[in-house]
């Protein structure tokens, strides 16, 4: 076990802002390449013609927690030190359902609307400001939605704990889904879509 | 030839809606993008410990400004409160805030390889600008709610925590898209 390598003190907290830098420099760069800068492009999964943006989120998904379950079992990487939000399932659902709406109301997400800013995009300056709104009426209002906000505290608590299945498994079925899912997406363009290769 | 694939493309379009109007190369392949975001938050995940993110950037920043017009507010402020942190930093030398400056630069370098970069309002042919404008702010204030009641965002939720198999990630990310499917029906006048 020697990483995560912040944790086990290779570099110190001024280092992890060049990091933080780097990094974001990454996911910057791939959600445009993704075409994540674009509305229209980010909002035509809900319409079924497009489910690029589907294809690239669980792709990514896959990814991430295919190499995290790799590098935890040949003993290089220590999952107990990466961070892991608390669930609070009542919070989280009123909370994904508000930013769900707020997706396809506004046509972006908080990541993704940087990368349609710096590319021109006038509406995703307005999406900011917009965000910025709702935190700060959201910390204006905490005193009444402290309760809603704590609701269903659960601790950090992973899908194969809640559902009593080896680890090993939840991931083949994460897999398994996304695959259905990438499927299912060619089988939903080809009723409802435009081509995304036409494009 | 290239004008007949083009017309049935766009027949098959047809009533339903026209495609975005691409400016630029065309978009890198799902999967491979997928796969460089992915290297990306594993990356994070072995050098950090932590996953990506950006909604918590904004409450950051937000706590910082307004701590400037009322810093015995902010401070007070159970939510805000605490991304001030204990004095001995700067509120902005947060991780998060780093992170999302790189968004901005990854996105303008990608973005402008392509050729995508142009001034406009997006949106579909039957709304004015500033309806979309509009439009687009209200939105944002739905997601900075949902976002600070979620403890996260599509970023720090979905993407970090559904690939750490985080129960309330995957909570968060089934309702972002229950909502999402949802309220497009009512807005699609917005883009089409």
């Amino acid at each position: 076990m020697t990483t995560p390598f912040y944790k086990y003190g290779f570099f110190g907290d001024e280092t992890s802002l060049v990091v933080a830098f780097l990094i974001g420099i990454g996911f910057g760069f791939f959600l445009e390449r993704a075409g994540f800068g674009s509305s229209r492009k980010l909002v035509s999964q809900f319409y079924l013609n497009d489910l690029a943006v589907f294809r690239v989120m669980f792709t990514a998904i896959v990814t991430a927690m295919l190499g995290v379950t790799y590098l935890g079992w040949i003993g290089v990487l220590d999952l107990t030190l990466v961070y892991m939000v608390p669930t609070f399932w009542v919070a989280q659902i009123v909370g994904g359902v508000l930013l769900g709406v707020g997706f396809a109301v506004g046509g972006y997400c908080p990541g993704t609307s940087p990368a349609a800013v710096v590319m021109g995009h006038l509406d995703a300056i307005t999406y900011i400001a917009g965000i910025f709104a709702g935190v700060f009426t959201f910390a204006l209002a905490f005193p009444l939605l402290r309760g809603l906000y704590t609701a269903g505290e659960m601790g950090a608590v992973r899908l194969p704990e809640f559902l009593h299945l080896p680890y090993g498994l939840v991931v083949f079925g994460v897999v398994l889904m996304a695959l259905a899912g990438f499927w299912g997406a060619g089988w939903v363009e080809k009723r409802f879509g435009t081509a995304p290769e036409a494009r | 030839m290239a004008t007949a694939v083009q017309e049935i493309t766009e027949t098959r379009a047809g009533a339903h809606a026209a495609a975005a109007e691409r400016v630029g190369a065309p978009y890198m392949n799902p999967y491979l993008a997928g796969i460089g975001l992915g290297l990306v938050l594993l990356s994070a995940f072995v050098v950090m410990g932590r996953g990506l993110g950006a909604s918590g950037a904004i409450n950051s920043t937000l706590a910082w400004a307004l701590s400037k017009v009322a810093p015995a507010w902010v401070a007070g402020n159970e939510f805000l409160g605490p991304y001030l942190g204990d004095g001995s930093t700067h509120p902005l030398k947060d991780w998060l805030v780093f992170e999302v400056m790189g968004i901005y630069a990854g996105a303008l370098v990608s973005g402008l390889l392509a050729g995508r970069f142009k001034v406009m309002v997006e949106r579909g042919p039957r709304i004015s600008a500033s309806a979309r404008l509009g439009l687009a702010f209200a939105g944002g204030t739905m997601t900075g709610i949902g976002a600070a009641f979620g403890r996260g965002c599509t970023s720090g939720q979905a993407l970090t925590g559904g690939s750490l198999l985080n129960l309330g990630s995957w909570i968060f990310m089934i309702c972002v898209f229950a909502g999402a499917y949802t309220a497009a029906y009512f807005v699609r006048r917005q883009w089409r």
